[in-house]
């Protein structure tokens, strides 16, 4: 049975400043350091970086692809704890990881999503509360 | 009127407690829905076929998990635009966001969001900004409850 630390997906997506572009259209997010490399370095940044809730949507979706139904998600939250540089030209790779961080008494699940750039943590805390997926 | 006490980034400490009200009514449409699964990878057919998601329950194609971001961002707006909030928004890095779900969004909602300045701490040379946007529907019903936690660099930051 479901049990923390138990693995439930992996999944892995690739983010390049087309894809930026595409995200600030959809969402509204013009901020020039995702899309503008001179913007970006004036006020002191390394280059473009990714939408932090790019990183997170990613994580979100392939949360909700397990899970089937994204009406399951009560609650989703994180930390952006490193940036997402992303280089022009070429991509970055983001592996997402989710797995069970705690059992609730009312049966829903804390999932615990990773996700990692190179090996390393660009999210921290990212926790879901979920119902879980019909059959489990 | 607040009166701005120094801080390492400029960022008022005296609006904490303060809110501001919805500006707009915002209409979901199903384009949108697509468009920002579409950008997040959030493949599932909920989010483009209207009969699916009738077919799960939905009143029409539903949101993505993040989608609330959307009228989160803008209604935030309100504040980081406020002159008293002395936010440089060229300085700003996104911290932290959390979203809670009351009930999802689907196409054809209207939403509206009033944006509460929950916290506004300093940490050397940092300012970390905490908003919380409460996003209602046309009955004034809650729909999504969206926190965001910037982070503005000072000078040398």
């Amino acid at each position: 049975m479901t049990a923390p630390g138990e693995i439930l997906f992996e999944s892995t997506a690739t983010v390049d400043r087309a894809r930026l572009v595409r995200y600030a259209g959809a969402s509204g997010d013009f901020n020039p350091i995702h899309w503008n490399e001179r913007f970006a370095r004036e006020v002191g940044l390394d280059g473009v970086i990714a939408h932090g809730m790019l990183t997170m949507g990613i994580a979100a979706a392939a949360l909700e692809e397990w899970l089937g139904d994204p009406g399951r998600i009560r609650s989703l939250g994180t930390r952006f704890s490193r940036p997402v540089p992303v280089p022009d030209p070429g991509e970055v790779a983001l592996t997402v990881t989710g797995k069970v961080g705690a059992v609730h008494d009312d049966g829903t699940l804390r999932v615990d999503l990773g996700v990692t750039v190179d090996g390393r943590a660009v999210l921290a805390k990212c926790q879901a509360v979920v119902e879980p997926p019909v059959g489990r | 009127m607040n009166t701005a006490t120094p801080t390492p980034t400029g960022a008022n400490d005296a609006l904490v407690g303060s809110s501001y009200p919805a500006r707009e009514r915002y209409e979901v449409s199903a384009a949108k829905i697509a468009e920002f699964a579409e950008a997040t990878g959030a493949a599932s057919v909920l989010h483009v076929d209207r009969d699916a998601a009738r077919g799960a329950g939905y009143r029409d194609v539903v949101a993505p998990p993040t989608f609330a971001v959307v009228i989160a961002q803008r209604a935030e707006a309100a504040y980081l635009e406020d002159p008293a909030s002395g936010v440089d928004f060229s300085r700003v890095v996104h911290a932290e966001e959390s979203f809670r779900t009351h009930r999802p969004i689907c196409a054809g909602d209207v939403l509206s969001a009033e944006v509460h300045v929950d916290a506004v701490t300093h940490r050397g040379t940092i300012s970390m900004v905490t908003t919380r946007a409460e996003i209602t529907d046309a009955r004034g019903r809650p729909v999504s409850t969206v926190v965001s936690t910037l982070a503005v660099r000072g000078e040398g930051a």
